[in-house]
């Protein structure tokens, strides 16, 4: 079970937690200005990287609140955990793998 | 190939097996193949047997970046059913579950297919009326599934629960006889004998590092940590490492990997006849040959290669086990460990071309690909051989995603596969 | 039988309680302190078990863990009966019923022995070869047969009557044994302050200190030592000391498992308290000091009982003061053996000891056991033993400088005592993720890398010494409490030096021989050879292939021996072949333990309503929805669930009928952007929706298929209530605040679940109005005032409401929100004033089929996550005007808007009293071959009261385009006919709602 740091309440257990996947997938302005290719690509495809990973959490059962995580999808270890909204310290292609 | 048989045992067991040779050869890579796939675990291998068997084309490679059947294959509860819902699927699986009929035979290894029959079973008016859908629609589509009400559950399955205090008593369950288990290094091991013996290369610890491709943009080979390797065509059959490799060749994919964890007790004197799976509770047991208790449990929630998930995924299941089956409580846990499953976002594989000329894909079995490995193989074969998707296989394209023409069992049953 | 093995002195078993036990229904006697394995052999018992497949006679191998050999079956009472206990862990406890496994008719004589003749066939993997002819005869003969002869003991058949428990735990150091490593790890952290949990697997903390009785340390005997700091760490608060707790799993981000037995050892069967805990730790800092393994000789015969591991012939002498034989050879390729061997000359026992190496490699424990008077035959190999049930003799021969092997000699004996080195306990250590390096020196595996906050300390990183365990001990516990204290233990020099082999030199045929590496799975070394002949190299192929080291001791004993034959017969260096990777658990847990009370009500919470236990009370039947538990019918004294669905279905028709529909997601969505988000995750318009009025929406997923509905009202301008399915209230909200947080966070908008604030009544009738009138304040009932599709806020029976009008029913109904803890008290009063217009309780049953026979949709029943709006008949819910809405651009995907889209119809069956099977599915044409082509399937079927004949709702690929046509739908035993219709059956202009 992770060990994950909400940035508002700190370290919690992963039970607490849902995982939502990519992060920084900004919802399309207008969808409907969008082909189906893109559509698609913007609901179904996924980076899935072997390395780090930035990713979504909502505390759910804490503060309800979304926030961003950079993980190392190899170790599973967390690299930094942020706010919705902003961007990681560290940056997801960085080999920051240590 | 030495053939097996038990003349050849008796025999061999006479002069101490010093005459049985090896398997499959541990062959230098050539500079050059008609087809490259790319994963030896079951589905590539299997794929590579048919190309040979079938297509009469034996200029192939597989390419094992560890040692075959080391990913999900030698990592998965052995379930084999093929009581799926849509047409599509059920053609799919029930044309895996006719070629797992024969396969010992057609293989000359034993696979031990074990007929047991799957049991899933119905914890609340949702799971029937889902169920009967099911049994309804296999019977339509020639494939056998049955409702049994909960005591004939029972009867079936001796240890079952069937009483009043579970938190979600059974109410029945669908049954389909043909369905059940079979011995999954042995599948691996029985293709690639076969394959190698019809001229394959089986190449164990060679890791596909690179897709090369022409001026035109079409594959022409692979770079690995054993040096380029051309290829006609590519196959790309690695599971939870597609995303990876076809990021190689710049396609991006529907796919995500989770870590699946599985485990087994310590073996018993045979107690459990059948397989049961209970998708309401997260509960997939059966008894191996060897006396274990194989037990299933469900994906983490997060994506991962690190083939380990977390212990409230395992407990959560263990709790479902002994909430069937309440006399468990004191057998142990042996062994757990995890794999890595790619999962589509309708949760059905993809088999077929990608935007790549001459680069194939076949992914996307989820928690669920055992039970298909011989015909996925086997469709996979036809679709690098010709070109072009076997019937079977034609729906479940890279395009489905766009056009919207999903095929998504788990949203239509709550079913897991 | 008095025990004529036991020693008249020593060991830490308490003799002034002796107790009786069985084994195998012959009355056995101990001494507390005991294991069964010791109490055994006290009794002179070796022979204990017989093997999985070729059913050989088994004895004692060890005396921890990494037993293979002694499993027995234990019986502590009634339903506490488990298979594949180890003897040398079990402890005595008087009553206890233990029994060998795997034998008929009996241990002395196994039918099953047979199989040993066999032997020749049975080799590895010898079952992929065969049982494949005839093809019939798999399922029927042969499968049934290796099952038969598979698995060990066998599974208990009855309920557990024992309970389990489950605690979290955190600390800021974690150790992992209680040797003198891990002992002064804890001194060390200990002494800082921080929060320490020391968990030791054994009866008794300790590890190698409680069979060491020559040892000093810091000038005292290694047992004060002990003693003493026992006493210490029990001294402090912030030190927790669990034996009998064994850490099986490292899990991520320091999350560790401990099984602790808890009862089992105590005397009686009625034992209070759970039998084990599951302690699952975060632990800041991890000390890992498991210690070390030793291995077994490799050579021809090495499974006869009589036959240990040297330092547990040791353990058993010094600490259970029992002698394992009276004439014991002690065979070995290292120093360690030594030191058994000198015990057991000074407990007075006939020792010969048989050393592989030269005479120059060894060290000065030569010497120290010829002066003891002991007989030493350096540059000796063991080529075989004698005997059956129990070792005679063990045949050993010199081996010649060219390693030719000279005359054999036989040793006669009843116990031998075999040393092949050590491997260190690095289970956890690769559980972590850590990386580990294979050390040479030592010939073994350690720890290097660490994937988390971790460290080893003493023999689990090959530090065999015991004043350099100590000091590594104290420096890693140090080190993971954030001290750097160190501290220099001054301790008796151990006497450590080995020389690896892998299998024991001999002039036999290695084809002939068994030599065992696996005990437990009967894997020799010639199958392990045959396995490489046959081209599995790789040795997670050899571990698969052979089975060896997947029994239930896991490999601990034969691991690193399987791997050193690999590496020999590839000519390949040992780190090459590579290790397999360790996964939990370190030894077998019991489910019991993983499961703790999550059972029947524990196993998942039940929710309830304030309504539940009037509903008890009244005799309703339940069923589960969710985790919901939801009154499903109430039924008279002699109806059944259709007798009573009727009578409630003609009551709310005719009168008026109470339902509790507290179940429904509630959402108060509050601010100046609430319309703004209602407009974006809804498909309708609420921008014009005016505060009092309420309006049925739809949500979508992004992938344009139905996610939920429910009525919305619109409180005022700024704020809604919405309501959602009693399934889809948490899914709901988690999408609406996902899309508020993560893409909208502009908005103005707060989002809370009032789901349990709100309890819902539903009175629903033509009678509904009449019955309320008298108890609502504040509220103008009359339909002008009020119409349908409306909300009021006001009063009822004094309690504040928020009063819906709405209809699940198509019958003049109201929805009544209250504060659920008064609407316990508001609902009977409902009903009391009912009583003159006879209103009637009813379930979810009835719910269902009174929306039916309306048409109304139930998201989950007529949607099953791949229908759109309009495949439902609701593309009219979507707001033209709006440019989007979550889901909106997926509804123009070529194949959502292709032709063939499954569509909700009616069915209307030929014979009026037939009712379909929902599910059931739907064909043109049931003349056509299989695979037919299927047009949908029924969702939703009943028996329709107030219609007088059944109805069904179906899906149909182009179902309105087909309305009149005839279709077939499947039945248990065939086809029936079925005219399709509009999806509605009762009121079909729908007025009744408005009265």
């Amino acid at each position: 079970m992770l060990l994950i740091a909400c940035p508002h309440c700190g370290n919690r257990p992963e039970t607490e937690f849902r995982c939502g996947g990519q992060a920084h997938i900004a919802r399309p302005e207008q969808p409907g200005a969008l082909n189906d290719e893109a559509w698609s690509q913007y609901l179904f495809v996924r980076k899935n990287p072997r390395g780090v990973h930035a990713e979504r959490w909502c505390h759910a059962h804490g503060c309800g609140r979304w926030f961003n995580a950079l993980r190392d999808t190899v170790s599973d270890r967390f690299l930094e955990t942020y706010p919705m909204g902003a961007q990681p310290a560290l940056s997801p292609e960085s080999e920051t793998r240590a | 190939m030495r053939r097996f048989s038990l003349t050849s045992l008796l025999s061999e067991s006479l002069r101490g097996h010093q005459g049985w040779g090896r398997q499959w050869r541990a062959p230098e890579p050539k500079p050059r193949y008609d087809v490259v796939i790319v994963g030896g675990g079951g589905h590539g291998l299997a794929t590579a047997y048919y190309l040979a068997s079938v297509h009469g084309i034996t200029n192939v490679a597989v390419l094992e970046k560890g040692w075959i059947g080391g990913g999900n294959t030698g990592r998965n509860t052995t379930i084999i059913r093929s009581n799926y819902l849509y047409d599509e699927s059920a053609a799919l699986y029930e044309h895996a579950l006719k070629l797992w009929e024969g396969l010992a035979q057609e293989l000359n290894y034993n696979v031990m297919f074990s007929q047991r029959g799957v049991l899933m079973l119905a914890h609340n008016l949702h799971d029937v009326q889902s169920f009967k859908r099911h049994v309804y629609a296999n019977r339509l589509n020639g494939i056998d599934n049955e409702w049994l009400s909960k005591e004939e559950c029972k009867a079936f399955c001796p240890p079952l629960d069937i009483g009043t205090s579970l938190r979600y008593p059974v109410l029945g369950g669908a049954l389909q006889r043909r369905a059940g288990t079979a011995r999954h290094d042995a599948v691996a091991w029985g293709y690639a004998r076969g394959a190698d013996a019809r001229g394959v290369d089986i190449i164990q610890n060679c890791e596909v590092k690179g897709i090369r491709r022409d001026a035109s943009g079409a594959a022409i080979g692979v770079e690995t940590t054993r040096g380029f390797i051309g290829a006609g065509r590519i196959g790309v059959v690695a599971a939870g490492h597609t995303s990876t490799l076809m990021a190689m060749a710049d396609v991006a994919m529907p796919l995500e990997s989770y870590p699946l964890q599985a485990l087994v007790s310590e073996p018993v004197k045979p107690v459990f006849p059948c397989v049961v799976m209970s998708n309401a509770v997260h509960a997939y047991i059966s008894q191996s040959d060897k006396g274990e208790l194989v037990i299933g449990a469900g994906t983490d929630q997060y994506t991962s290669y690190s083939q380990q998930g977390g212990l409230h995924i395992t407990t959560h299941t263990l709790d479902a086990i002994c909430e069937l089956f309440p006399q468990f409580t004191r057998m142990r846990m042996l062994r757990s460990w995890g794999g890595i499953v790619d999962v589509t976002p309708d949760r059905s594989p993809i088999i077929g071309k990608t935007p790549v000329p001459n680069l194939f894909v076949n992914c996307g079995w989820g928690t669920g690909g055992f039970k298909a490995t011989p015909g996925s193989g086997h469709v996979f074969a036809h679709t690098l051989a010709t070109g072009a998707p076997h019937t079977i296989n034609a729906p479940f394209t890279l395009d489905r995603f766009r056009t919207g023409r999903l095929i998504d069992e788990a949203a239509a049953a709550a079913v897991a596969h | 039988m008095a025990q004529p093995f036991r020693l008249s002195r020593g060991g830490r078993i308490d003799r002034s309680r002796p107790l009786v036990f069985q084994f195998n229904g012959r009355p056995v006697q101990g001494y507390a302190g005991d294991t069964v394995a010791s109490a055994l052999i006290a009794n002179g018992i070796h022979l204990v078990g017989r093997s999985f497949k070729y059913h050989r006679p088994r004895g004692i191998l060890s005396h921890g863990p990494d037993e293979p050999s002694a499993l027995l079956s234990v019986d502590r009472g009634p339903g506490r009966i488990d298979p594949n206990n180890r003897a040398s862990v079990v402890e005595v406890r008087p009553g206890l019923r233990t029994a060998s496994q795997n034998h008929w008719p009996s241990l002395e004589y196994d039918i099953g022995a047979v199989n040993d003749l066999l032997s020749p066939v049975f080799v590895a993997g010898f079952y992929y070869k065969t049982f494949m002819w005839p093809r019939k005869f798999w399922d029927k003969v042969y499968e049934p047969f290796i099952r038969a002869a598979a698995g060990l003991g066998k599974a208990p058949v009855e309920a557990d009557p024992d309970r389990y428990a489950n605690r979290h735990a955190h600390c800021d150091v974690l150790i992992v044994g209680a040797g003198p490593a891990g002992l002064a790890a804890a001194l060390a952290a200990a002494r800082t302050g921080k929060r320490v949990i020391l968990a030791d697997e054994g009866a008794e903390p300790g590890g190698a200190l409680l069979h060491d009785t020559t040892s000093e340390i810091d000038g005292r005997p290694a047992a004060q030592w002990l003693a003493e700091t026992l006493a210490d760490l029990d001294g402090r608060e912030n030190v927790i000391l669990l034996p009998r707790t064994t850490a099986f799993g490292y899990y991520n981000h320091n999350h560790v498992a401990l099984a602790e037995r808890i009862t089992d050892h105590l005397p009686g069967s009625a034992t209070p308290g759970p039998r084990e805990r599951l302690w699952q730790v975060r632990a800041g800092e991890v000390v890992l000091a498991g210690g070390s393994h030793e291995r077994p000789l490799v050579f021809a015969d090495n499974d006869r009982p009589g036959i240990l591991l040297a330092e547990s012939v040791r353990v058993f002498l010094n600490r259970y003061g029992v002698a394992p034989g009276r004439r014991i050879v002690f065979a070995t390729n290292g120093a360690s053996a030594y030191t058994a061997a000198l015990d057991a000359r000074n407990a007075g026992l006939d020792v010969t000891l048989v050393d592989l190496r030269l005479e120059a490699d060894c060290g000065p424990e030569l010497a120290r056991l010829r002066a003891a008077g002991v007989t030493v035959l350096t540059g000796h190999t063991v080529i075989g033993s004698k005997g059956r049930k129990r070792v005679t003799g063990l045949i050993v021969a010199p081996l010649g400088s060219d390693g030719r092997c000279g005359g054999r000699r036989v040793l006669d004996c009843d116990c031998v005592g075999m040393s092949g080195g050590w491997t260190p306990a690095v289970h956890l250590f690769s559980q972590s993720r850590g990386k580990l390096a294979y050390d040479e020196g030592i010939d073994a595996f350690v720890p290097a890398t660490s994937a988390q906050a971790e460290r080893s300390a003493g023999a689990a990183r090959g530090r065999y010494d015991l004043a350099a365990c100590l000091t590594d001990g104290f420096a890693a516990g140090a080190a993971a409490a954030g001290s750097e204290e160190q501290r220099a233990f001054v301790a008796t020099p151990t006497l450590t030096g080995f020389q690896p082999v892998r299998i024991m030199p001999t002039d036999a045929d290695p084809a002939k021989v068994r030599a065992f590496v696996d005990f437990q799975n009967d894997v020799t070394a010639k199958d392990i050879k045959l396995a490489v002949r046959e081209g599995f190299h790789s040795i997670e192929h050899v571990k698969r292939y052979t089975t060896t080291g997947m029994a239930t001791d896991q490999g601990k004993t034969s691991n690193m021996n399987a791997l050193g034959i690999v590496a020999g017969q590839l000519d390949k260096a040992l780190p090459a072949v590579g290790t397999t990777t360790f996964r939990p658990p370190y030894t077998p847990v019991s489910f019991g333990t993983l499961v703790g009370p999550a059972r029947h009500a524990l196993f998942d919470p039940i929710r309830t309503t304030p309504i539940h236990a009037w509903a008890e009370s009244q005799g309703a039947t339940f069923e589960n929805v969710g985790l919901w538990r939801r009154a499903w019918y109430f039924p008279r004294p002699g109806e059944d669930l259709h007798a009573a669905v009727a009578r409630e279905c003609k009551a709310v028709r005719e009168g008026v009928g109470i339902f509790d529909a507290s179940t429904l997601g509630k959402i108060e969505i509050v601010g100046p952007d609430a319309a703004e988000f209602m407009n974006r995750m809804y498909v309708n318009p609420w921008a014009k929706l005016a505060p009092g009025r309420c309006r049925y929406g739809l949500m979508l997923k992004e992938d344009g298929y139905i996610l939920d509905d429910g009525v919305v009202a619109r409180v005022s301008d700024e704020c809604f209530h919405v309501t959602t399915t009693t399934g889809g209230a948490p899914r709901v909200l988690a999408h609406m605040e996902d899309y508020l947080q993560t893409e909208w966070p502009d908005l103005q908008v707060f989002l809370t679940s009032t789901t349990e604030q709100w309890a819902v009544i539903a009175l629903q009738g033509p009678k509904a109005r009449e019955v309320i009138a008298p108890l609502v304040d504040e509220i103008d009932l009359s339909p002008e005032a009020f119409p349908h599709m409306a909300m009021r806020t006001g009063r009822i029976c004094g309690v504040p409401t928020r009063l819906f009008r709405v209809s699940f029913t198509g019958e003049l109904g109201f929805e009544i929100n209250v504060p659920a803890d008064h609407a316990l008290a508001v609902w009977e009063a409902i009903v009391a004033a009912g009583q003159p217009h006879g209103i009637t309780p009813y379930g979810t049953e009835t719910m269902h089929v009174l929306r039916a026979e309306k048409g109304y949709i139930i998201v989950g029943q007529e949607t099953d996550g791949t229908v759109t709006p309009d495949d439902v008949g609701l593309a009219g819910m979507i707001a033209k005007a709006k440019p989007d809405f979550v889901g909106k651009r997926s509804l123009a995907r070529p194949d959502v808007v292709a032709s063939g889209r499954k569509q909700l119809v009616g069915l209307v069956t030929e014979d009026p009293k037939l009712v379909l099977d929902e599910g059931a599915q739907i064909v043109s044409d049931t003349n056509q071959p299989i695979p037919m082509r299927m047009l949908g399937h029924v969702t939703s079927s009943y028996w329709s009261p107030n219609c007088h004949r059944s109805i069904a709702m179906a899906l149909v690929a182009d179902g309105r385009a087909l309305l009149g046509r005839s279709l077939y739908v499947t039945t248990p035993t065939g086809f029936t006919r079925v005219t399709v219709s509009e999806p509605v059956f009762f009121d079909i202009q729908g007025e009744r709602v408005h009265a």
